[in-house]
């Protein structure tokens, strides 16, 4: 029998299904490469159990004749979703040892369609970051390396990184991801993997640690468009929990691919050709380009104007939304608390507040208290919506005369651990593609297209109509059909 | 304006009043969670995951808090804003786990509106006066500190955490404590005709922010003071009174008035200062991220105003209009919900309305002082009430036994009428009856037949007593004078 662990997560369900393997076989598998590749990073949490409990259901299921959409499958789960029983942290040392006991509104749609989960996912602290490397737990090592003979260690982009890395070295098949300006596109393209952020309120956000809650949105990623499109399905439906949830059906995405795009039109935006973009990346998109028409699609030049506002406003909107919604961790209810003798109530709040966040969830309170705070709140946070629906507003122009999106996902490949922690600013322009989207609660899915000269993966976004995740998955299958993407990092774990 | 003034050495200041009422909304579940609202429950016994803020946890609308804030709006005439929003109000405290209060800022749910002060010679309030509501908002309730549960450490109970409160914000048009207790006693009215507050002030259900200022009569308004979660009517006033005099004693002295938040001492009667401006907290309001906005449709609107019941002005104007019942009276059964729920139900059961008023006023409300009951737990039902009305209308009793039937409905909860028939206690007009005891009496006192005769006509009423004592009470007092008048000056 092939490896299991090169297996996607269609293929895993339907060779479970024919009776090629059991569940337990499949979990084993992914256990034992879990355990193999630790030196990543990539979990915090290691659930063996939890995986085999799904699978020996799955396999009892079967006899009987039962399966769940996903039964068969072990998945990986970020750490930023709440686990019953498990400890979810969101990579801050402020939440440790914290063990909900409540499930999330996404897990536990994916257990109840009868996943089963590995571990919970390494990720950039409260899912603020760009590499991973603002983890209370280490960072996440990229099982990427460049061909140039150093084996300087690379980031798996962030925040989702741990989930981008554990399937790129193929620890799991797929996993959760969420994504406020990019978390789940960035380190998919950074991994040579696909992932897809849906429309705003397609996943219920009950059970999810909130970094930024007017753009926070669950979503898959995995090896490739089907798998994005089967998980998505499962974690998508309306949430009464979640006021902000969307009250509509949810699609059948897989049955609907389809990488025909005849009478789709392909809006290529002008202004996310930025200064000092790689050559190599610029050669990608017109590839992309190319491949869109070869799938029958029309191209068409727009403009999306205030692109260049997108990331100032993001980095003033999530900052300040972040800056309340962290207000909670207080050390009175749960997670870490530092009581120094004789402390007062405002004592234990600082010195809890101090020793817990790591300094880049410090540095986005202060941005957040600062633009929120009386005689600034015009200037930075009024303004700041402004834009927002100046952006919401090029988007809807677009779509008069187009159907969808194509840009990269990110301006670089993959870079070093440690090049760029030093300037907050340079890490924040990783985003600059896909915040917009973000920005407008748009559908967006990075999908591999190709290499860097340095072997390292580079990716295509797309963006799309809200709700038409089907259009999105739809040109990210033509893209991955006509990329042939086969690279994988060399196993060097 | 009122004539209340503070006489100064400088001469007579103005006071100028607004008060911010909290309060508590009616519903069985909180504002965004679905926790019980239920008091007295021990501590921490009604809290959610929303409430104790865990992480991921999300608010959900209560549409229920929502319904009853919009129909408190419409019973005081207010606009009711069909697009509102939730802002969050930051703060770090104890009681409140999210770190932030869920409150309406900018888009409040309820704008301007009007609550009318009836004229009352009592309060010195010589014309119905016309208070101004400038809004009014939801926002969830804190939780408690309890501060006496252990030498070193304070307790957290959070059952109050999340709870509904409407924030009632009155334009500064009250110019003396007389008025705002009036102004608090009418809202309080209204509310628990609406149902929407039981407006139980001693359980925290309504709780005032008190603003006052005072100014020379022509001057601009002067700086304000607001003290904060006073908890009863007297207390509001008292405070008012306190403040009041407390500015004017520093303006003479030269000083000035320090925008601040306050504290009334109820012991002390006064307030103090709590915090000033100056360390005011910047609580870096926002819209919530968590929540959409609050729109609300024609239907919602509809049934909202479908299911207010007769407001206490309507109805009072409907008393003394149709009905005939006087304004005093007529005021005070509309003043409260329970009482006006009473009398209507006194009616239904076939009273007549002048003489229901009548006696709900003067002999039910004695009874139930004495007795130190409301009228909720009156132990003579509106239909027993009505039974013993019909019985004097029909002359089975006259009004003395009437009084005495009544005194024994109190203490046995027995009908009227049964009691009549046990006890006998039936009033008698047979003639015959009573002109054999008219002879008895008048033989019997002689001396005092003459002394009446030769005009002392004062005589009478000793004539009537002692014939109505004769006869155990039960005589038809108007029979008794027709035939004693016979018997005498015949």
């Amino acid at each position: 029998m092939s490896d299991l662990t090169d297996f996607t997560v269609a293929q895993l369900r339907d060779g479970f299904r024919k009776g090629d393997f059991s569940a337990r076989e499949a979990a084993d598998a992914f256990i034992g490469a879990v355990e193999a590749g630790r030196v990543l990073n990539a979990f915090i949490v290691e659930t063996p159990e939890h995986a085999i409990a799904a699978a020996e259901a799955a396999d009892r299921g079967r006899a009987s004749g039962e399966f769940g959409a996903l039964s068969g499958v072990p998945l990986g789960i970020k750490d930023l979703f709440c686990t019953e029983g498990y400890q979810t942290t969101a990579a801050s040392h402020i939440l440790e040892g914290f063990k909900p006991t409540y499930e999330s509104t996404v897990t536990a749609r994916l257990f109840g369609a009868g996943a089963g989960m590995l571990g919970k996912l390494n990720m950039d602290q409260f899912a603020m970051g760009s590499s991973n490397e603002t983890s209370a737990f280490g960072n996440v090592i990229s099982p990427w390396r460049r061909r140039d003979g150093g084996n300087a260690a690379l980031a798996p982009g962030g925040s989702s990184g741990g989930s981008s890395a554990a399937i790129a070295a193929r620890l799991v098949p797929a996993a959760t991801g969420t994504d406020t300006g990019g978390s789940i596109r960035q380190p998919a393209a950074f991994t040579g993997i696909s992932g897809i952020k849906p429309t705003y309120g397609r996943c219920s956000r009950w059970g999810i640690v909130a970094f930024a809650s007017s753009l926070d949105q669950a979503g898959p990623m995995a090896r490739d468009v089907r798998d994005c499109a089967l998980l998505l399905e499962v974690m998508s439906g309306f949430d009464p929990k979640d006021s902000t949830s969307l009250d509509i059906p949810v699609p059948k995405w897989e049955a609907g691919l389809s990488s025909d795009l005849k009478g789709k039109r392909v809006g290529i935006p002008k202004e996310y050709r930025v200064d000092g973009m790689p050559e190599e990346i610029e050669a990608l998109w017109q590839q992309g380009i190319a491949w869109m028409k070869d799938a029958g699609a029309e191209i068409v030049d727009v403009s999306l104007p205030h692109t260049k506002y997108a990331l100032p406003a993001y980095y003033i909107i999530a900052p300040a939304e972040a800056s309340s919604n962290l207000a909670r961790y207080d050390g009175v209810r749960y997670g870490q608390r530092e009581l120094p003798d004789g402390a007062g109530l405002q004592d234990m709040y600082a010195a809890t507040r101090a020793a817990g966040f790591g300094a880049e969830v410090k540095r986005r309170i202060m941005i957040g208290t600062y633009v929120l705070s009386a005689g600034y709140y015009d200037a930075y946070y009024t303004q700041a919506q402004k834009v927002r629906a100046l952006i919401v507003r090029d988007f809807e122009q677009a779509w008069e005369r187009c159907d969808l999106l194509l840009t990269p996902t990110a301006p670089s490949a993959a870079f070093a651990l440690g090049e760029k922690q030093a300037d907050p600013i340079a890490m924040y322009l990783n985003d600059v593609f896909t915040v917009p989207a973000s920005l407008a609660g748009l559908p967006g899915m990075s999908v591999p297209a190709g290499l860097d000269a340095h072997g390292l993966p580079l990716g295509l976004q797309i963006i799309g109509k809200p709700l038409d995740e089907q259009g999105v998955l739809n040109a990210g299958l033509a893209i991955e059909e006509r990329a042939g993407f086969t690279a994988r990092a060399e196993r060097w774990w | 304006m009122s004539d209340y003034r503070i006489q100064g050495a400088t001469g007579d200041w103005e006071v100028v009043i607004g008060l911010e009422v909290h309060a508590q909304v009616t519903s069985n579940a909180k504002l965004f969670s679905g926790a019980s609202t239920k008091f007295g429950a021990e501590p921490n016994q009604n809290v959610s995951l929303v409430d104790a803020a865990m992480p991921g946890m999300l608010p959900v609308p209560n549409r229920e808090c929502i319904r009853q804030a919009v129909r408190t709006g419409m019973a005081i005439d207010a606009q009711i804003n069909t697009w509102s929003r939730f802002d969050r109000k930051n703060y770090f405290y104890a009681d409140l786990p999210q770190g932030y209060q869920i409150s309406q800022l900018y888009h409040p749910l309820v704008g301007e509106g009007a609550i009318t002060l009836d004229a009352d010679e009592k309060t010195g309030i010589t014309e119905p006066k016309r208070i101004g509501i400038e809004r009014i908002h939801v926002e969830q309730d804190a939780g408690k500190l309890m501060h006496d549960q252990h030498p070193t450490r304070s307790y957290v109970d959070l059952n109050r955490c999340g709870v509904a409160l409407m924030e009632i914000v009155s334009q500064p048009d009250m110019t003396s404590p007389a008025e705002a207790g009036a102004y608090l006693r009418k809202l309080r009215s209204i509310l628990r005709y609406v149902g929407s507050c039981d407006g139980n002030m001693e359980e925290g259900s309504m709780r005032a922010d008190v603003n006052v200022s005072v100014r020379k009569a022509g001057q601009p308004l002067g700086t304000r003071t607001e003290t904060k979660n006073v908890n009863s009517v007297r207390f509001v006033m008292q405070a008012i009174e306190h403040e009041a005099n407390r500015q004017v004693d520093v303006l003479e002295s030269g000083g000035r008035i320090v925008q601040e938040t306050r504290l009334f001492d109820p012991d002390k009667g006064e307030t103090r200062s709590m915090r000033s401006k100056e360390d005011a907290h910047d609580y870096r309001y926002f819209p919530d991220p968590d929540l959409l906005p609050l729109e609300l449709d024609e239907a919602f609107l509809d049934e909202c105003r479908a299911s207010l019941p007769e407001l206490p002005d309507a109805k009072r104007a409907r008393y003394t209009g149709s009905l005939g019942i006087s304004a005093y009276a007529a005021s005070v059964i509309t003043a409260d919900v329970e009482t006006a729920r009473w009398f209507e139900a006194l009616l239904a059961a076939g009273a007549d309305p002048k003489a229901g008023a009548n006696w709900l006023t003067s002999e039910l409300f004695g009874a139930l002082n004495r007795l130190g009951k409301e009228i909720s737990d009156s132990p003579v039902s509106p239909e027993q009430g009505a039974q013993l009305l019909g019985l004097v209308a029909d002359g089975t009793l006259s009004g003395s036994l009437a009084k005495q039937v009544f005194e024994i409905m109190l203490e046995t909860g027995d009908d009227p009428a049964s009691i009549v028939e046990e006890r006998g206690m039936k009033q008698t007009s047979d003639t015959g009856a009573i002109d054999a005891v008219i002879a008895e009496v008048l033989a019997a006192n002689a001396d005092k037949v003459a002394e009446y005769r030769s005009g002392k006509d004062k005589l009478f009423g000793f004539f009537v007593g002692q014939t109505m004592k004769a006869m155990a009470g039960k005589a038809n007092p108007g029979v008794v004078n027709d035939l004693l008048k016979k018997a005498l000056d015949g």
